[in-house]
């Protein structure tokens, strides 16, 4: 006799609402008159995100469960319900970004520079899809740090990435770079899932399942030797490593980035690196928790390669989107580091916690830094070339001041939100007390004083060099773009003043661990 | 009795509050500031709310501090973690706070008050009321800092108003210089300051004076030194004493308010403020440092008496007083626990007196279209009088004259300093003496004699809004000294946090000391009568003998700085230009060069190509593994 799975509706929540929503998202563009859609689109996708989060809220506010929810494979815990906030709050100001409606071309179907994107242009048509489409990966990417087996997590990433890809194309400007961005984003894309793929695939060989706990158990049980495990877990790692942009998988990223219409970078670079990051500190902590002596040494290579090539790959960049791109490869250069630091429960929740909070405090100065991209503009789109960025101080000074101000608490400047981050994942790794962490910690630091170099670059060339007679215009934000602009500029001011209320918050997520 | 331990607030009332005190004309500031010409119209008078605003919770919050048992008088206010055991903020409310805390909101609203008149025609007036609470905000920071971190915040945020303040109107050349001067000045006294910092960080590993201070006794005795001296470096830099003093008389290229407010009344009395602090623990009775303290003080507050007797610009003689007067606040504070209490009772007292004077000045000069020449003033009693009679009374209350403030206080100071030693004392007397004589001048010659002004002069007294701050100050000038001294209430009430000398000093009028010093007083002010009310005072200075020349030019101490500091300065700047262009810089460019160019080389693995990237996907992964199987087979 089969027995009926159980699901835990209200722990799931949360997912079938962003889900539900995108489906209904669907049935819109079906069914809705197109003068309609996005009057509908709107609001649909923004309330999703905050009942949601409501829903998250309240969870957190019931009670943490302890086990996990859908006959064991999706697991909600502390840190995912604290992970599942964080992105939806940057998914949030996200789509804020995407109500711009100038960001995505009227007709994706037509070919770059034909008459029928002029007649899709003088019509003012335009993709209302985007908002299901973001909605779909959104979902993906709540339910990739929450899965709690392979084959679940597996399926997540593809949900998230799926629609990302799409999204990719659908830039109005520089079309055929965003579509060679789609392309390539979604070639590579599988190219590293089928590797993720390969490696759930052999560690199945291994344990006999596909359970995190159950890989964990059976690593108890068998060692950490044997041929299968160890490819196994070097493939699975490789199609992590792809999706956070760790090096040497980081290529796609800056291509991906530029390309891709702003409002889908800053919720690549944003929700998607937390997701990321989430899965990967599931995979490499409850699964893989007992073998740390063998996968810590090859992080820390790849750590240190990403923190030198992410700092040093920016400083030569001309095009201010590729330069965030590398940015925020060696943001994911530092992040590795807590994912090293792992040791006895008390050292595994400092670490964790410290992630999370460096994770919040990166998304939202990220969101709010690629806003302020959108707003600098050239007769052809966005001013994309630094050199076009110069003497910005002089004509907006309040944008440029903003911007300067995302840029040091991307260098971790104390008084902003990225100093810490920075702080508090690199304090993690040195109260471990391990001479090869805190030799990486010193690296970090030096990466991160190189890294410092291009972005107070930036500050100079808008504040003391002249502007340009007939430099990039400013647009004027709509209400959207100001509050996204507004509200991340105030985290990344308030988390680096008063930091304590979101740390606690982050310590108490992950004082519970992941659940088994 | 020693000082009593600094406990943690329990919360509740006014002095959980105190943060509003630095709050509120931080806010002021801001919005001033921020708001631009919007706010022209109120600006100023939102300016005066939020100076009384923080007088109303300074004075509540001293309320229930003498509410509480003196041994519970100590309290820190936790304000704001930065790094939760690393670096935080918080408030110290004690009696030494407190009483800075009143002098500088009673003190500074008056200012603010009296401003409204004196920049009404100000285009800018707006912006000076910004900066006058910017300098409230810091000031008050300054004091009620519970550790040195924001004390120095507080420091550097007095040095950055009072750079703004003197150099407010900047199209002036002379202004710009002074501010300039004013605050390369400062950077030597914050300088030693903050090395002082770094070494008390270094010795006991923190910056709190809850932790500081009942620690200092451990450290050895050169370590203890080195920090009271470098404390002091920077006490001199901030209250203008011997050898930092060449600012502050150039400082009066400022608005007059802001002479009263900061080159009298609290800025200057930063250093005083911080050397009583940390008495106890890095100036202990019979130490070096003390003993270095009180040669400053006596020191300066001689120059600073001799300059006042020289100049003609009404304004810079009051300066020299100014150093002269904290010069004997110095020398108090140098001789322990005996001297703490009258150092801030003439402190006090002075803050008013001085103010009074100041704005006296300033409310003449208002009157005579911004002449500040003394030689062309004269007979201005009868067309000023209120002022006149203001004036009048700070002159009494600073020279000492029976009964009035300045004669208790400083008499105070006098004879506690005979008791320690008996030649600063009898110097001290001396520079009474001076004081006499200079500030007489300074009556006979704007307020009696015939009048010597221009024919286009139309001497008029001030408006009530700045006549009246006059009255108040003055009315504080007459009885604050002899509520503050007799029966040692000042002396009890800040005991918990000076601590307190084993024997009660008792105000003897009669003593030699006390007659000798009115008697040298009495003296200075019959030859200066003789001199420049007797016989006709010239309209053009005159050239005077090698002794006035030294002291007009403020006994060269800018040409002494000059030839000592400014040449060798520069050419230590262009040794170290010249290495820095050939060493360091090489050195640092080599290492951007090199980084850059690492960083175009591997930029060329960016080709762009789909296919090269799957190859450094796949060779990537091909190590990865690789790489793992090495370390799972070790």
């Amino acid at each position: 006799m089969i027995t009926a799975p159980t699901i835990e509706y209200f722990a799931l929540a949360p997912l079938l609402v962003i889900f539900g929503a995108a489906i209904i998202g669907v049935l819109v563009e079906a069914f809705a008159p197109r003068y309609l859609r996005r009057a509908i689109q709107i609001p649909l996708t923004l309330l999703s995100l905050v009942g949601a989060f409501a829903l998250v809220i309240l969870q957190t506010v019931r009670g943490v469960p302890t086990t996990p929810a859908a006959m064991g494979s999706v697991a909600v815990d502390g840190p995912t319900l604290f992970i599942w906030g964080t992105i939806l709050v940057l998914s949030f100001v996200s789509v804020l970004l995407i109500n711009d409606e100038d960001q995505f071309v009227p007709s994706a179907a037509a070919v770059p520079g034909s008459a029928e994107e002029e007649k899709a242009i003088t019509e003012g048509a335009a993709h209302t899809e985007v908002y299901p489409l973001a909605l779909f990966a959104i979902g993906g990417m709540l339910l990739f740090p929450a899965s709690n087996d392979l084959l679940i997590m597996f399926v997540a990433l593809e949900v998230m990435s799926l629609p990302l890809y799409l999204l990719c194309g659908l830039a109005r400007r520089r079309r055929l770079l965003s579509q060679e961005a789609s392309v390539k984003y979604f070639l590579l894309g599988a190219f590293s899932s089928a590797f993720f793929l390969y490696g759930t695939a052999l560690l199945y060989g291994y344990a006999g399942t596909v359970d995190l706990a159950g890989i964990s158990q059976a690593l108890a049980v068998a060692g950490g030797t044997e041929t299968l495990l160890i490819v196994g877990t070097a493939l699975l790692g490789v199609g992590l490593f792809f999706k956070i942009g760790a090096a040497p998988f980081q290529a796609w990223k800056p291509d991906v980035y530029q390309g891709a219409p702003t409002p889908i970078t800053a919720l690549m670079a944003s929700g998607t690196l937390v997701a990321a990051f989430g899965a990967v500190l599931r995979v490499f902590w409850v699964a893989l928790g007992n073998d740390s002596w063998n996968w810590a040494p090859i992080m820390w290579g790849v750590a240190a390669l990403t923190m030198v090539v992410g700092s040093i790959l920016a400083i030569t960049q001309t095009d201010i989107k590729r330069m965030l791109a590398y940015s925020s490869i060696a943001h994911a250069g530092f992040l590795l580091i807590g994912v090293m630091a792992v040791g006895d429960r008390g050292q595994n929740s400092l670490a964790l916690s410290g992630l999370l909070f460096y994770l919040v405090t990166y998304g939202i100065t990220t969101v709010g830094a690629f806003a302020v991209v959108t707003l600098v503009r050239d007769p052809g789109g966005e001013a994309w070339h630094l050199s076009r960025w110069a003497g910005l101080g002089k004509r907006s000074p309040k944008l440029a001041g903003l911007f300067a101000f995302f840029l040091l608490a991307f260098a971790g400047i104390p008084l902003t939100s990225g100093f810490f981050g920075k702080y508090a994942v690199f304090s993690s790794a040195v109260a471990l007390g391990q001479g090869w962490l805190t030799g990486l910690v010193v690296l970090a630091v030096v990466a991160s004083a190189a890294a410092a170099f291009f972005y107070v670059r930036v500050i100079v060339l808008m504040f003391f060099s002249d502007p340009s007679a007939d430099g990039p215009t400013v647009v004027t934000p709509s209400w959207a773009t100001s509050a996204v602009v507004g509200v991340s500029a105030f985290a990344t001011v308030a988390l680096g003043v008063f930091p304590q209320p979101v740390l606690d918050l982050a310590e108490k997520a992950a004082k519970t661990l992941f659940v088994q | 009795m020693e000082p009593v331990e600094i406990l943690s607030h329990a919360g509740g009332g006014a002095i959980s509050l105190a943060w509003l005190m630095i709050a509120l004309p931080l806010a002021g500031a801001a919005i001033l500031l921020i708001g631009g010409r919007a706010t022209n119209k109120w600006g100023h008078l939102l300016a005066v709310l939020m100076s009384v605003g923080a007088f109303v919770v300074a004075a509540l919050a001293f309320f229930q501090l003498i509410g509480l048992d003196p041994a519970q008088r100590r309290q820190s206010v936790g304000l704001w973690e930065f790094i939760p055991g690393v670096a935080n903020i918080g408030l110290l409310i004690d009696p030494l706070s407190i009483s800075f805390c009143l002098l500088i909101t009673f003190v500074g609203s008056l200012i603010h008050i009296y401003s409204i008149g004196y920049m009404s025609h100000d285009p800018d007036r707006r912006r000076f009321f910004a900066y006058l609470n910017l300098f409230v905000a810091a000031m008050l920071l300054l004091v009620l800092a519970d550790n040195y971190v924001a004390l120095f915040i507080g420091w550097e945020g007095v040095g950055l108003a009072s750079y703004l303040l003197i150099g407010f109107w900047q199209y002036k050349p002379s202004a710009a210089v002074a501010a300039k001067k004013a605050f390369v000045v400062n950077r030597v006294g914050d300088f030693g300051l903050l090395v002082a910092m770094f070494l008390i960080f270094a010795q006991f590993g923190s910056l709190q004076f809850a932790e500081v201070f009942p620690a200092a006794g451990q450290a050895s005795q050169g370590v203890s030194t080195a920090i009271g001296l470098l404390l002091l470096l920077g006490a001199c830099g901030k209250s203008a004493q011997l050898p930092l003093q060449s600012w502050l008389l150039d400082a009066m290229e400022g608005p007059t308010p802001v002479s009263a407010l900061i080159h009298a009344a609290t800025m200057v009395t930063a250093g005083v403020y911080l050397v009583v602090r940390s008495g106890a623990a890095f100036f202990p009775e019979g130490s070096t440092a003390a003993l270095v303290v009180t040669i400053v003080g006596v020191a300066t507050l001689l120059a600073g008496a001799i300059i006042g007797t020289a100049k003609d610009d009404i304004k810079k003689g009051l300066a020299g007083s100014t150093m002269s007067q904290i010069g004997y606040m110095m020398l108090a504070a140098g001789i322990g626990p005996a001297g703490y209490a009258f150092a801030i009772a003439h402190l006090i007292s002075h803050g008013f007196f001085k103010a009074d004077l100041f704005l006296g000045a300033g409310s003449v000069m208002h009157a005579m279209n911004d002449e500040v020449d003394m030689r062309r003033y004269g007979g201005l009693r009868k067309l000023l009088p209120i002022t006149f009679v203001t004036f009048f009374i700070g002159y009494l209350a600073i020279i000492g004259f029976p009964l009035l403030s300045g004669y208790f206080t400083k008499d105070g100071i006098i004879e506690s300093v005979m008791h320690h030693s008996a030649i600063l004392g009898w110097l001290a007397v001396v520079g009474a003496g001076i004081t006499g004589f200079y500030m007489t001048r300074m009556v006979v010659m704007t307020f009696f004699g015939p009048k010597r002004w221009d024919e286009k002069a139309h001497p008029h007294e001030s408006p009530a809004v700045m006549t009246w701050p006059l009255i108040i100050l003055s009315v504080f000038s007459i009885g604050l000294g002899a509520y503050l001294v007799l029966s040692n209430r000042l002396l009890l009430f800040l005991a918990p946090a000076v601590g307190q000398p084993e024997e009660l000093p008792h105000f003897a009028p009669f003593a030699v000391t006390g007659l000798a010093t009115l008697a040298l007083v009495a003296v200075g002010a019959a030859i200066a009568i003789v001199k420049y009310g007797r016989s006709e005072v010239p309209v053009v200075q005159p050239r005077g003998s090698f002794l006035t020349v030294f002291a007009r030019r403020d006994l060269y101490g800018d040409a002494l700085n000059e030839a000592l500091f400014m040449r060798p300065g520069q050419w230590l700047t262009r040794l170290a230009v010249f290495f820095d262009n050939r060493g360091i810089d090489g050195v640092v460019n080599g290492l951007a060069a090199g980084v850059g160019g690492s960083s175009g080389r591997l930029r060329k693995i960016q080709t762009g190509y789909v296919r090269s990237y799957a190859l450094s996907i796949f060779v990537g992964a091909a190590v990865l593994a690789g790489a793992w199987f090495v370390v799972g087979t070790l």
